[in-house]
């Protein structure tokens, strides 16, 4: 019996189209695109297309892409990934469901001079949110501490690269030392976490001590084993 | 100045197109003209409850794809002077909502009426968020039940991230929590969440809450708003709304504070 494989994942080179930005005024695209696919409104049903914002100009931060998805949407296209953005337009394109390719011309970021000049140990500053987290959000703070002034909800992530401080009630799960740093620690008010976690190792609300839900605690590792206790 | 307000939940069946109706009906009876735009496409019922699903000839998808206007499709209300629905499509779904023919509504009817309200379809999907898109204020509402006031977090999140104010930087949504199908009963008996749970855990102002009412499955099925029946708690409670909405203080009752006539207690 010849064994036939159910499927096969590999790389294939397409063609796709390519819409290039110049330009990051919200009503200049919009009414530039309208232009061009009125043009030809069929032509454009269904067709994939990739976003790339690698030769805007000016402020890039200005350019509202989801704006630019969904617009894309009602005239038929079919956005599938986003090329040469910021972090923000990363993060709106995996919101958004999009992929996110990378930018093929500029130089690999290691070799330019400024990353040399970065490379000098620094301290890497927190990162201080004051609104709360609710329900089905995530922060990650990639280098240093987070520290979070208000509440976390059930259902939120919070994540850093070392510390997390948080003053209002911690419902949500909290990861501290996401790197593997397992001198990070976790600090908060009141502890409802659904899930504490430094440097990989967690635990769940159900093995919580029962006398420390409530209570303002810290979170750290000792010989590898997590620890939660009152201050 | 028009004002747009969505009313929104997350999850489903907790009074959304009840209160809706009410607060629309409410505005509408102290002068503000008013118009109740159902979001829910699809799944039609905003008409139901308002009582005129005998009138509706075009909906709002229709005015969207240009094959009515505004004017063919707005209904009067019979009861209530200034008070005007834009009802749903029933035979088409949410897709047909798009961002650039809901603004180009909304900005229509902003030149004509005090306050528009959006009633949000359940969810936070596609149509849920056309809902909220272009809200000025919001109001959540909850039952006091766990899963509830989780989905109406998750909302919250929702409106500062996904809405035309957050994407453009512009002044926050206001938000207004509404706790609707409160039991002060079952609360003391510990079944029900209290009300300084919900708000600990939402940490948004508190707008009102209406007590659990068999009135309100009356009201729904008659065709007629809750708000319109005065001799009922869940009546008074939206009348209350209504007028800490527009920024006054609601004569407090008897002994217990205002709470306790809300409760019907």
């Amino acid at each position: 019996m010849k064994y036939k494989p159910v499927l096969e994942l590999k790389g294939s080179l397409l063609t796709l189209m390519v819409l290039n930005l110049f330009n990051s005024d919200n009503e200049l695209i919009a009414k530039a695109l309208a232009e061009k696919i009125s043009k030809a409104p069929d032509f454009f049903q269904q067709v994939p297309i990739v976003i790339d914002l690698q030769a805007v100009e000016d402020n890039q931060a200005v350019l509202d892409l989801s704006e630019l998805v969904k617009l894309l949407r009602t005239y038929g296209l079919t956005p599938v990934a986003v090329r040469g953005g910021n972090i923000e337009h990363n993060e709106i394109a995996l919101n958004m469901n999009l992929g996110i390719l990378n930018n093929i011309k500029s130089p690999a970021p290691q070799l330019t001079l400024e990353t040399k000049v970065a490379a000098v140990p620094e301290i890497p500053a927190a990162k201080i949110i004051r609104d709360p987290i609710r329900s089905g959000q995530q922060v990650i703070a990639e280098k240093g501490d987070l520290i979070i002034l208000s509440a976390v909800s059930h259902g939120a992530e919070i994540l850093a690269d070392r510390h997390i401080h948080v003053y209002g009630a911690l419902r949500g799960r909290a990861l501290a030392g996401i790197n593997g740093d397992n001198k990070a620690q976790i600090f908060c008010q009141q502890l409802y976490a659904d899930l504490l976690s430094v440097a990989g190792k967690y635990q769940v609300n159900e093995d919580f001590p029962e006398d420390l839900i409530g209570k303002s605690t810290q979170t750290y590792l000792e010989q590898d084993k997590l620890n939660i206790k009152k201050l | 100045m028009s004002k747009i307000i969505v009313i929104t939940s997350g999850k489903g069946g907790v009074g959304k197109t009840t209160t809706s109706a009410a607060f629309a009906t409410g505005l509408a009876l102290r002068g503000n003209k008013t118009v109740v735009i159902d979001f829910d496409v699809g799944l039609r019922n905003l008409d139901l409850v308002m009582g005129c699903e005998r009138r509706v000839v075009y909906d709002f998808i229709n005015v969207i794809n240009g094959e009515a206007n505004l004017n063919q499709a707005l209904i009067k209300d019979k009861r209530v002077e200034n008070l005007f629905i834009l009802p749903a499509s029933q035979t088409r779904n949410k897709d047909a909502l798009t961002l650039k023919g809901v603004a180009r509504i909304l900005e229509e009817l902003k030149k004509d009426f005090d306050y528009i309200i959006c009633d949000s379809p359940a969810g936070i999907e596609h149509g849920a968020i056309m809902a909220m898109y272009f809200a000025d204020e919001a109001l959540i509402v909850t039952n006091p039940e766990v899963s509830s006031v989780r989905d109406s977090d998750r909302i919250i999140g929702m409106l500062s991230s996904k809405t035309r104010r957050a994407m453009q930087k512009m002044p926050a949504i206001k938000e207004h929590l509404l706790i609707t199908r409160y039991e002060e009963k079952r609360v003391n008996k510990g079944e029900m969440l209290s009300i300084k749970d919900v708000q600990e855990i939402l940490a948004i102002s508190l707008l009102g809450v209406i007590p659990e009412s068999l009135e309100i499955l009356k009201a729904s099925n008659s065709g007629i708003p809750v708000i319109l029946n005065k001799e009922t708690d869940a009546g008074q409670a939206y009348l209350d709304i209504v007028a800490r909405f527009l920024g006054e203080e609601p004569p407090q009752r008897k002994k217990k504070g205002f709470f306790s006539r809300l409760f019907g207690i």
